[in-house]
């Protein structure tokens, strides 16, 4: 069963301009998001910069002001900015930054910052405060004396292990990661990622994983949505967006991806060269007249995708 | 040069930076060649002296900062021993260099034409008409659409993958033999990085330029390299051509790398993670396997007392003994 439904979600900037400086249009950054999060599961969200991925994390974290749209938490509507300290949402829903470095202050101490959420949301005596601290560093395979030190002294790996730290501290049910690895060296991605996967096992919580490394997203995510300028391209399982891609734009990101295999690399740029062609032949009949992504229809149970018929795509 | 198609020969580099009042250096003793109408591409985890190589072939370090030792031979010239002047005269004409963040090598107060056409004025004798001609034509090249709109536009009006499409026509403005390209699609989306690694290529292919790619991104060394150079630690540990590299590693660091990709096929894997990490140029081992303090399980009778390239294949070489006896820790790959 899910626990939190996303139904509709629009996040619109306006455009001022002209004289009076009135609203003259608008950005729309989000533009109607259905999803529904399951217990246990890793969600992954992909696209291309300026797609609207950050701003679908953001806007679920609270972070980004909803213009339409409600995010139901539990039966409860959460979508109105009126959450306290008090909240459950708040704390059932934390979040990993991309960039460690600048999501850790730096005048804190290891011990203070992974205590934040605990000192929000828990009322905790010193000693099982510590005890939580240590506990939780143990899980991200860090030593104990890092509790008294600074952010700087980690390297960009450990900080990000600190990330996931502060993110568990209140053993939440939801994680939106916003590109937690991007900015990591491959062995360190590695390690991030196998801890990310050892804490969801142990906690079952789930993960909305923000990225445009598809082959990272593959590796985590037992479903993928596939962003495209604020809308949702295509929907399903990891199998149903990498055996069988519907939509143009799905294929066309699938077919960038650089793959190790230097024996068909010939073949694999044809195939991108093919997609890429198809994909400036077709593109108005993958979307509408304002260039507007379709409404996703199902396919299958898992597999959804924006066509404007079904037939279409589905060669 | 006994090969005629060699374009760029580098032997015993050194490049070490002053911390305090001692050098370290952050390339130690690196020697491989460039030939013509070849990717050479260097990969190697951050601060394993990748790009640190590309700046000093490109003889970007501060004398009074940096010690540089050893040889860059270009057409019967060393270029360490080059003095400002003559060096000026090699970048841009004869190497060309793309950097990682156009956004911050490009200038913000320039127009587009004016960048492309001040290694042009440096270097050619065209007249101020042959040479707009000319900037339109490289603009031409590297795909970018409308060309004498986008030449009067500055580079914040231009999206990421116009920006770094910009920086190669600078870096080809000169037709140079030899390009040096400093991770230039990491800050690329995947579709706009497949686009501009395909031009790369169809140009490299054109001219029969030399390029020499730096990157992290082990994909894109399969995509595009004719061959490899693993670097850890400032050192060459592994060289081969690019199909023999990626079916049959040698060096445990290869190999460790190669392990820890999240890989496309294989479906919820642990990751192989390395032990510990780089070690800091301070830090660093000046003596004996570098690599060995993360493969801890491996006795130190494997390692070489000083670490030396052997040829294990035609064209295959790896550093140190240590790989003969190589295995991961658990049960192996």
């Amino acid at each position: 069963m899910s626990f939190l439904e996303i139904e509709d979600l629009k996040v619109h900037y306006p455009i001022r301009g002209g004289f009076f400086n009135t609203v003259v249009d608008h950005v729309y950054a989000l533009d109607g998001i259905n999803m529904s999060i399951e217990r246990g599961k890793t969600y992954g969200l992909v696209g291309e910069s300026g797609s609207g991925k950050s701003t679908t994390g953001k806007a679920i974290m609270g972070l980004e002001k909803i213009t339409d749209g409600r995010i139901i938490y539990e039966g409860k509507d959460v979508s109105k900015q009126i959450r306290g300290k008090n909240s459950t949402y708040n704390r059932d829903v934390q979040m990993i930054f991309q960039d460690a470095t600048s999501s850790l202050n730096p005048k804190k101490r290891v011990r203070d910052i992974i205590a934040e959420p605990i000192r929000n949301f828990e009322r905790l005596t010193e000693g099982e405060e510590k005890k939580r601290i240590l506990e939780l560093l143990d899980i991200v395979g860090m030593p104990e004396d890092a509790m008294y030190k600074y952010p700087h002294e980690f390297s960009g790996g450990q900080k990000q292990r600190l990330g996931v730290a502060r993110a568990v501290a209140c053993r939440p049910k939801l994680i939106v990661a916003d590109e937690p690895v991007s900015a990591l060296d491959l062995s360190v991605q590695a390690q991030v990622l196998n801890f990310m996967k050892d804490i969801q096992e142990e906690y079952g919580l789930s993960y909305l994983f923000i990225s445009h490394d598809l082959g990272v997203v593959k590796h985590m995510c037992d479903h993928i949505s596939i962003m495209y300028r604020g809308r949702l391209v295509e929907s399903g399982t990891r199998e149903d967006i990498y055996k069988d891609p519907q939509h143009i734009y799905t294929k066309r990101l699938i077919a960038a991806i650089p793959e190790i295999d230097t024996e068909n690399r010939e073949v694999h740029k044809a195939n991108r060269r093919r997609v890429e062609e198809e994909y400036r032949q077709n593109e108005k009949q993958y979307y509408d007249e304002n260039g507007k992504v379709y409404d996703l229809k199902s396919l299958t149970d898992t597999h959804k995708v924006a066509l404007k018929n079904i037939e279409v795509g589905g060669n | 040069m006994e090969n005629e198609n060699q374009l760029l020969d580098i032997n015993h580099l050194h490049t070490g930076f002053r911390i305090k009042d001692d050098f370290y250096d952050a390339v130690d003793d690196v020697s491989i060649s460039l030939e013509k109408n070849e990717i050479l591409a260097i990969v190697g985890e951050s601060g394993c002296g990748k790009s640190t190589l590309a700046t000093t072939i490109m003889g970007l370090h501060d004398p009074n900062k940096t010690k540089v030792a050893g040889e860059v031979i270009y057409q019967d010239l060393n270029l360490v021993d080059l003095n400002e002047e003559l060096y000026n005269k090699i970048r841009g004409n004869d190497i060309g260099m793309i950097f990682q963040d156009p956004l911050s090598a490009l200038n913000p107060l320039m127009r587009i034409q004016d960048q492309i056409a001040e290694s042009l004025i440096f270097h050619t004798k065209l007249s101020k008409e042959k040479r707009y001609e000319r900037v339109l034509e490289l603009l031409e090249q590297v795909g970018i659409p409308n060309p004498p709109r986008v030449a009067k536009q500055y580079p914040h009006e231009l999206s990421g993958g116009m920006r770094q499409r910009v920086m190669i026509a600078i870096a080809l403005s000169c037709k140079p033999p030899i390009i040096i390209a400093d991770e230039p699609t990491t800050a690329l989306d995947v579709t706009i990085q497949a686009q501009i690694l395909d031009l790369l290529k169809e140009l490299q292919e054109e001219n029969g330029t030399g390029i020499i790619l730096i990157t992290h991104d082990l994909g894109v060394v399969a995509e595009m390299a004719d061959r490899v150079a693993v670097m850890y630690a400032g050192q060459v540990v592994e060289e081969a051509e690019v199909g023999e590299l990626f079916n049959n590693p040698k060096h445990p660091y290869t190999r460790s790398l190669l392990n820890s990709i999240p890989q496309m096929d294989s479906e919820n894997d642990e990751l192989h993670v390395i032990d510990g990490v780089v070690p800091s140029l301070v830090k660093l081992p000046r003596k004996g396997c570098r690599f060995a303090a993360r493969i801890p399980w491996i006795a130190a009778e494997e390692h070489e007392e000083n670490p030396v390239m052997h040829e294990v294949a035609p064209n295959h070489f790896v550093r140190c003994t240590c790989y003969k006896n190589f295995h991961f820790e658990e049960g192996g790959e």
